[in-house]
């Protein structure tokens, strides 16, 4: 820490910060936060463009897995996908959303924490099938759903799906960043680690993201079953009422 | 040897395509922008090493080919979050079958429906468990080396051609069907579709710009972290602010191990390594949950499932997110 730091890249955090709170495009945003952090860097504009493209071409994969499922998923939503989610969930009895998402929630860590991490995600599996089966159990109990309850239900079924995924697949002892962690320690201090040791730490953590959203999500049927069920007439609520 | 370029190709014909039919809806009321942002995008896809051999045909001897392409492709980028930025990508029409239709044939289709998305998952899974344990398979079609991002988007391909063929052949329809309903859901995501992307590159730029290193000698110019406790706090909160600054736990984690978690959790206070590597990085997931930055799993969605407020997934992972890293900080506190 002899030689002075050059702090002046910092502005890019700065400019990203004030984007995302004026809500201003996000796009354009990132890319004069880019900018700035590279002119401010003193990179010549070449170099900035060299980054910019090298990069993005360098991340196409994210963008593939999701192009790629949108075909199917639209094809078959156009042929009643989401609603016959919808009505498939309406038939179990004890169907809440608070219930589905929490079940969800649990084989999504489960199956990550194996490594298989592709048995979800948001394209083909929350728009297609999940939220609407949060919707479809939410409608069965309280009838016609306000439009803020659903976009709510919706969120909370995405985040379900991000909760699960990230928390499981880190203990996935075969996982890109376990070995990322055990390279770097090795790399930059001789510090030796078991991959295994650093995956095992890692399921408490698991545990308790488990059980902090199971929580929410029990919370989530409880505050919609009270704002909804006094917001609707009782006659519509027993059991056996068709929306 | 099969090369993940192949897979890109795909996606850039069938962009390409997508661009042609919106330049076609003449109920977008700005389709010559939305065309040309999934035509650019498109192009993005096609180029490869083809492109580079091209060219260093081409162009002069003393300029480097590969990094001229990247220029380009650098420009290519600025014109599509201009054209995205100012609102070029619009809604135009795609012709879906009203409610009632639509709920007529569900009652028809009832759970055949499931079979063809349930399928992406499914097939994904076992063309990714079969490649890790077919290595001979494996070198065989992809060649020599790690290829596990290939494998991976190799299996949801063929996923998606599975469950593409079992929707086809259910529902009738002409491929060119499908085409159209991709470029509904392409256009409801709308500008968001590049931005998982640009933040990733952001990422790289922040790092070659020497961002993290300026955070670090901050921290350690700035913050006392000679008792225990503060020192696993001020590893666990930074994993998290940086995460939500950089948008991905892996950009983080060198700074901050670096910074903090080796020197001091780990010589100064002879802390376990794999507890604070371990932890440390779920502390930058809970950061994941919270930011912006990780456009992908949190923006991305939002406008997928055509949420007004962008921000709400995020809205909806912040207690959990705040919940978690205050157990991650009592656990590697007490395990460390």
């Amino acid at each position: 820490m002899q030689q002075a730091v050059n702090l002046w890249p910092l502005l890019g955090i700065l400019a990203i910060i004030i984007g995302f709170l004026l809500r201003l495009n996000a796009v354009l945003v990132v890319i004069i936060a880019g900018i700035i952090t590279g002119v401010a860097a003193h990179m010549p504009a070449a170099d900035i463009l060299d980054k910019l493209g090298s990069g993005f071409l360098a991340t196409r994969n994210l963008a593939f897995i999701l192009l790629i499922p949108l075909a199917v998923i639209g094809l078959l939503e156009r042929h009643g996908l989401k609603e016959h989610a919808q009505n498939w969930i309406a038939k179990i009895k004890n169907a809440t959303a608070g219930r589905l998402l929490i079940i969800y929630l649990l084989a999504r860590e489960l199956t990550a924490a194996m490594g298989l991490t592709s048995l979800g995600g948001h394209p083909q599996m929350v728009r297609p099938l999940l939220a609407p089966m949060a919707e479809g159990a939410s409608e069965k109990r309280f009838g016609d759903l306000p439009l803020e309850v659903r976009y709510q239900l919706r969120a909370m079924a995405a985040a379900t799906d991000n909760v699960g995924l990230f928390f499981g697949e880190d203990i996935f002892v075969a996982f890109g960043a376990i070995l990322f962690m055990h390279n770097f320690m090795l790399a930059s201090a001789g510090i030796q680690t078991e991959p295994l040791r650093i995956a095992l730490y890692g399921v408490p953590t698991a545990v308790c993201a488990f059980l902090i959203h199971a929580y929410r999500l029990g919370r989530m049927d409880r505050h919609l079953a009270n704002m909804l069920d006094t917001a609707q007439p009782a006659s519509l609520k027993p059991t056996g009422a068709k929306k | 040897m099969f090369q993940q370029d192949y897979l890109y190709w795909l996606a850039g014909f069938l962009l390409l395509i997508v661009a042609v039919m919106s330049l076609r809806d003449k109920a977008n009321p700005r389709r010559w922008l939305t065309g040309s942002f999934w035509g650019l995008y498109g192009l993005v896809f096609l180029t490869g090493d083809w492109t580079t051999a091209l060219l260093s045909r081409v162009i002069s001897h003393d300029l480097n080919p590969q990094r001229t392409l990247h220029i380009i492709i650098g420009v290519l980028v600025i014109l599509m979050a201009l054209i995205a930025g100012c609102g070029g990508v619009r809604l135009g029409s795609y012709h879906l079958p009203g409610l009632a239709q639509r709920e007529r044939s569900a009652g028809r289709l009832g759970n055949r429906l499931f079979a063809p998305a349930l399928a992406i998952p499914i097939v994904t899974v076992i063309g990714v468990l079969v490649f890790d344990n077919l290595p001979a398979l494996q070198l065989g079609l992809f060649g020599a080396g790690n290829h596990s991002t290939l494998i991976t988007l190799f299996s949801i391909t063929l996923g998606c051609i599975v469950g593409l063929l079992l929707a086809l052949n259910m529902t009738r329809d002409r491929p060119l069907q499908s085409i159209q309903e991709a470029r509904r859901l392409l256009d409801s995501i709308g500008w968001a579709f590049i931005l998982p992307q640009i933040l990733a590159t952001l990422g790289l730029l922040f790092t070659s710009a020497g961002v993290g290193v300026a955070i670090s000698h901050l921290t350690e110019t700035y913050l006392a972290v000679n008792d225990r406790f503060i020192a696993v706090v001020v590893f666990c909160v930074g994993m998290a602010l940086l995460t939500i600054v950089m948008g991905n736990a892996f950009a983080a984690f060198p700074i901050i191990a670096a910074g903090i978690g080796i020197p001091i959790l780990v010589i100064q206070h002879g802390g376990n390594p794999a507890v604070m590597a371990a932890v440390g990085m779920f502390s930058g997931y809970c950061g994941s949950l919270m930011t912006p930055m990780a456009a992908n799993f949190n923006l991305v969605p939002a406008a997928l499932l055509e949420l007004p407020d962008r921000y709400a997934v995020i809205k909806a992972q912040i207690p959990t997110g705040l919940a978690l890293l205050v157990a991650n900080i009592l656990l590697m506190y007490f395990m460390m």
